[in-house]
């Protein structure tokens, strides 16, 4: 058995963050493995521009973007295990994967987790009708346009307004399809602004707000879908029922962390996240094992995914050399109109460490507090905030120091 | 001139406010200069990056991505996208080769090769 100072499952732009950062800190063997034929994870597939304005300093694509972090991997010669499928991981770092050459078993110092998420499918969202063919999510209508080359359909329907739906309207009406609509449940886009701008504005589409799709018509192919308004508890108000006629339905309604490695260690998850829950470092509850990127929270910024890999490499790295110092943690939590926080233990009073949040809702004027007790730790006032935009507040080592056992994050309307 | 209007240059997403006639635009509203100049270049000649894939004549299944270096006039991209349509590429091509020399003013490059 091959013996690593740190594995990193999964290749796309958390996996190779750390890798790089693990190998910086001084872990000279680090491994990535990945199950796709190049490293670049879902990068790949978003050819659209707007990656890496934050961590770069400029506006690439997704493969660009990839590619930056693929020559730096490459640089240190950091070997990518490619067409290779992680199957086991045991608590005590024991990696089975399998590929062409069969069963490979790495013992490992640390396990960086950076498997990223799946789409959640029509399954999932008791819509009725018929089962016909043009029924796709629309990340994987995303590959198949842009990667091999197959339009999936040529009047379309978008059920969700998250970014990847957002996208796929605009990169469908580019390669000449229709698109009659956006449909959201909700009564707010899950997508940034932008997008809506110029995805969506641009091609004259129209976004219908408290909206779903309640059934799909067709037998061999889909002929059409009836859309309906919902009420506040998201239930379709059968008098508003609509046919619209398409050949393609695009699901774009949320993304699912692929935990199954992580819940098969017995690792807790936080059940909001769908992700481990974790210290600022990134480390699960089981030492020396870390998870970063989608796998631990769905992000809507590829260059917040690059950091969290980031911190995680370096976490790795410091338990690899047994530096990480185990102290009673603090915990944070989610208070009024916020839906979960992360990293969920802070396990640090030495240095500063960021909050990540959403918000429940979107409003505007709001003050973010993080506190402790009746301890107003520190805040922040932004013009407006929304569910699909992740927020952070950064508490240094004195806030910290002043901390009691719990910290709670609050977003509070101002007037 | 008085309109709202989204900036698209970077994620925030700033709301924008633009007044004045076209000689003279100012904009409010933007958290840093390049919302300003977002704001007068979307009202006086509106521009996009153009993102799209283009067939390899030499392999299967396998798409090359490209981009404009520059954006292009917004109401040029269906005559550009049409343009597009009609050109293939041989493999191996590298990310960062040029496609097409001039498309509404922009070179088109690669963004995703082809071995």
């Amino acid at each position: 058995m091959t013996t690593y100072d740190v594995v990193v499952v999964g290749g796309g732009p958390a996996g190779m963050a750390a890798a790089i950062a693990a190998y910086d800190a001084g872990c000279p063997r680090v491994v990535i493995l990945d199950r796709e034929p190049q490293p670049g994870g879902i990068l790949m597939q978003c050819i659209h521009s707007g990656f890496g304005l934050h961590k770069l300093g400029r506006e690439l694509t997704g493969p660009e973007y990839a590619a930056v972090y693929a020559q730096e991997v490459a640089r240190r010669n950091i070997p990518v295990m490619t067409e290779t499928t992680v199957t086991a991981i045991t608590p005590d770092r024991v990696v089975t994967a399998q590929n062409r050459t069969g069963i490979v078993m790495l013992q490992a110092g640390a396990v960086i987790l950076a498997m990223g998420c799946r789409e959640r499918s029509r399954g999932a969202l008791r819509i009725c009708g018929t089962r016909p063919a043009g029924v796709y999510s629309a990340g994987t209508a995303q590959k198949l346009i842009n990667c091999m080359g197959w339009r999936a359909g040529k009047r379309v329907v978008i059920l969700g307004s998250g970014d990847i739906g957002l996208i796929m309207a605009r990169r469908m009406s580019l390669e000449g399809a229709k698109v009659e609509a956006v449909c959201e449940v909700m009564p707010y886009s899950g997508g940034l602004t932008r997008n809506i701008v110029q995805c969506l504005g641009d091609f004259d589409i129209p976004l219908y707000l408290n909206t779903t799709v309640v059934e799909v018509h067709g037998q061999m192919r889909v002929e059409g879908v009836t859309i309906a308004q919902v009420d506040e508890q998201r239930r379709p108000i059968p008098e508003t029922q609509r046919h619209i006629p398409c050949d393609t339905l695009l699901l774009s309604v949320g993304l699912i962390p692929e935990n199954e490695l992580t819940r098969s260690m017995g690792i807790p998850m936080d059940p909001v996240t769908g992700g481990a829950l974790v210290d600022e470092s990134c480390q699960t509850a089981l030492p020396g094992i870390f998870a970063c990127g989608n796998v631990l929270q769905v992000h809507d910024l590829v260059d917040y995914v690059s950091e969290e890999g980031e911190r995680a490499g370096y976490g790795a790295a410091a338990f690899v050399q047994g530096k990480s110092t185990q102290s009673v943690p603090l915990l944070t939590q989610a208070g009024a109109n916020v839906r979960y926080v992360l990293p969920q233990t802070i396990s640090t009073t030495e240095a500063s460490v960021s909050l990540f949040f959403r918000v429940t809702r979107p409003m505007g004027n709001v003050r973010c507090v993080a506190r402790s007790g009746d301890t107003l730790l520190t805040s922040k006032t932004c013009p407006r905030v929304a569910p699909g935009e992740m927020e952070r507040i950064t508490l240094t080592p004195d806030m910290l120091q002043c901390a009691g056992h719990t910290i709670t994050v609050t977003a509070e309307v101002t007037e | 001139m008085n309109r709202e209007l989204t900036c698209i240059i970077c994620p925030k997403g700033c709301l924008l406010r633009v007044e004045g006639n076209e000689s003279d635009l100012i904009a409010t509203g933007n958290a840093c200069p390049r919302g300003a100049q977002y704001a007068k270049q979307e009202c006086t000649n509106p521009v996009r990056t153009l993102t799209t894939v283009l067939r390899v004549s030499n392999r299967c299944d396998t798409m090359v991505a490209v981009k404009t270096l520059r954006p292009i006039p917004k109401a040029a991209i269906p005559a550009a996208m049409a343009q597009l349509r009609n050109i293939t590429v041989t493999a191996p091509v590298s990310i960062g080769d040029t496609v097409l020399d001039d498309l509404f003013g922009s070179p088109v490059v690669v963004t995703k090769g082809a071995e």
